[in-house]
């Protein structure tokens, strides 16, 4: 009788089914630590590794555990320039953080709003959209990014404009899918009858019920979007030596490892390790709760 | 059928046109191929003169028709660091890769299929739950860094297997390949694990939901009821229609399995078309790095045409005349 005061919202809803799962949780809170860590990564680092004036060459190569000259302890050792591990690292997951979130995200907007104007519109709009989706979606991201970055050469912004490029095509048509269906409803049908204009009923109308998809999609390209730069990075075609992401640290210990000195690549691997598994495990979790199919 | 294929061939040469114009204004218009060629104290003479005899100085409409016509004959320019046509060049290397890429689907098919169909029969077991939580970690791995691990584990540190080259070759059926050695295979096993874990988990998944999707259809529980054995319920009954979609995907996870190469080889050094590529993009060869473009598009628009002509045939829910699904 008085169903209406249960009913609950659909968000609070997925979220407490999403708690149910402890290992899910655990992976939630890695991630809001690997997020922190990296904001504020300035603060929490022993040193800045990119000062001259603190990096002591006298110091480079030292096992994990090794006391410095200035005192503090490199507790996962120091590079080949005497760069404190941690230090670089979290100053490298910043730097991997924010160009895989932010490509993430224009690639979000540009491809919702592309593939909202496939599903709404139609006809030859929705085709072309489509086909150049199909186009994208022909070749696999490395092979794309890798390719871009050796026409467009090295940099931060190259690296962005990459990922963004490989990415919108999945979500313009997750979007499409999803506003395929939403479109025939009757809350679309009311809106055109009220006269509203067609960007209103699509943005404001049919986009907040295209978002489940959205978000567990974005979650998983973040965490492809951080992969992707870590191994062009590697490769030497992402980002420049000034601008260390996990994948350049990687790549500078990897001639060092055939030597033993095996942190210099083991660790900022784990720490990449660790941010991809933990995103891919909430992104998983979130399809999981958000999938209208299951929670019936 | 002849009809769907007639057009997914015109779509086919639309996008391999499309592509040419891509590699030739990355490639040719984008950058200035002079300031490659020439060394830096060329006179302007000089210059002008590369300029004319490269045909730079004509239209951008006329360069791409010759670009064109040049590609048709399969020339795309001599490579500025090896001093062979370009195309030979990948060609050469073309043979390393695709072995490199079909073991490693094989190793992928060969462990995913069977891990996938147990976890299928059996979810919610602890061992399922092992399973899927591994292939997780499959799925997040860094591929080179994952590499980098299998070398200090295996060759640094235990000492079993080579870290680089492609060891000695063998000839089978007239073919040069790694695999007709011991030491050839030894060198094979670490690129082939390394770029297969990623297509294994895949695999896993790709099983799991499959027989989970089919396992409660009527036809299933009518076979049951018909007292068949659960080997043949398993193998006939519920493998046949799983492995529709799984035939599709490896295909197209093919096409990935060649780009990822790019990385593998880089790690392992290994003598595919894919170092090549990373060699060439750091050396600015430009010539093979168009060259390398064209093969890829080729073989993508190869792969994706017999794919979707295998898939129409396994899946007559396809409508050949009409929309695909």
């Amino acid at each position: 009788m008085t169903d209406w005061i249960n009913y609950d919202h659909p968000w609070r809803l997925a979220w407490r089914r999403y708690r149910q799962s402890p290992f899910a949780w655990i992976a939630l809170i890695v991630c809001s630590i690997i997020i922190f860590a990296a904001l504020f990564a300035p603060w929490l680092a022993p040193q800045n590794p990119y000062d001259l004036n603190v990096i002591d060459f006298f110091d480079a190569k030292l096992p994990p555990g090794s006391p410095s000259q200035s005192g503090f302890v490199y507790w996962l050792g120091t590079d080949g320039q005497g760069r404190d591990m941690l230090s670089a690292m979290l100053y490298g997951l910043r730097i991997s953080l924010f160009v895989g979130v932010l490509s993430g995200l224009v690639a979000i907007l540009i491809g919702m709003t592309l593939g909202m104007i496939a599903a709404y519109f139609g006809g030859w709009i929705d085709a072309l959209i489509m086909r150049i989706v199909d186009f994208m979606l022909g070749f696999p991201t490395i092979l794309v990014a890798l390719m871009l970055l050796a026409i467009l050469g090295q940099g931060v912004d190259k690296v962005i404009f990459a990922l963004i490029l490989v990415q919108w095509a999945y979500f313009a048509r997750a979007v499409r899918s999803t506003a395929l269906v939403e479109r025939e409803k009757e809350y679309v049908e009311a809106a055109q009858s009220l006269g509203l204009s067609p960007q209103r009923i699509m943005f404001i109308h049919i986009m907040p019920n295209c978002l489940a998809p959205v978000i567990v999609l974005g979650t998983m390209q973040v965490a492809s979007a951080i992969s992707t730069e870590a191994t062009l990075s590697f490769l030497g075609l992402g980002l420049p030596i000034t601008e260390p992401s996990l994948g350049l640290l990687i790549s500078n210990g990897y001639s060092n490892m055939l030597s033993g000195r095996y942190w210099i690549s083991l660790y900022p691997g784990l720490l990449l390790l660790l941010t991809v598994f933990s995103i891919n495990v909430v992104g998983d979790r979130l399809r999981d709760v958000l999938n209208p199919r299951l929670s019936r | 059928m002849t009809g769907f294929i007639i057009r997914r061939l015109i779509q086919s040469s639309l996008v391999i046109l499309t592509m040419t114009v891509v590699v030739f204004l990355g490639v040719y218009a984008i950058g200035n191929p002079v300031d490659i060629l020439m060394p830096d104290d060329a006179t302007a003479a000089e210059r002008d003169l590369a300029i004319k005899s490269l045909g730079l100085d004509k239209p951008l409409l006329i360069q791409y028709t010759t670009f064109l016509g040049n590609l048709l004959h399969g020339d795309l320019g001599t490579s500025f660091v090896y001093n062979i046509a370009s195309i030979d060049l990948i060609l050469l290397r073309l043979p390393a890769t695709l072995e490199l890429a079909i073991c490693a689907l094989f190793i992928a098919v060969l462990v995913g299929l069977p891990l996938g169909l147990f976890c299928g029969l059996r979810p919610g077991s602890r061992l399922d739950k092992l399973i899927m939580g591994a292939s997780i970690v499959g799925f997040s791995i860094p591929n080179f860094w994952q590499g980098l691990m299998l070398i200090m584990l295996f060759s640094v540190i235990l000492g079993w297997l080579p870290s680089t080259g492609r060891g000695e070759l063998g000839i089978v059926f007239g073919i040069e390949t790694s695999l007709a050695t011991l030491d050839g295979i030894a060198h094979l096993l670490l690129p082939a694990i390394n770029l297969s874990l990623y297509k294994l988990s895949l695999m896993i998944r790709l099983t799991r939901s499959g027989v989970r999707e089919v396992m409660y259809l009527d036809y299933v529980r009518f076979a049951r009821a018909k007292g068949l054995s659960e080997t043949r319920i398993v193998t006939v009954h519920i493998m046949k229609i799983v492995l529709v979609p799984i035939i599709t995907v490896l295909g197209m996870e093919f096409g990935s399995l060649i780009a990822f190469a790019t990385v593998t080889e880089t790690i392992f050094a290994w003598p595919g078309m894919g170092k090549l590529i990373i060699d060439s993009i750091m050396r600015l060869d430009r010539p093979v790095i168009a060259g390398y473009l064209v093969v890829i598009v080729l073989l993508f628009v190869f792969i994706n045409l017999v794919v979707d002509i295998t898939y129409s045939l396994l899946d007559p829910r396809i409508q050949v005349g009409g929309r695909s699904a």
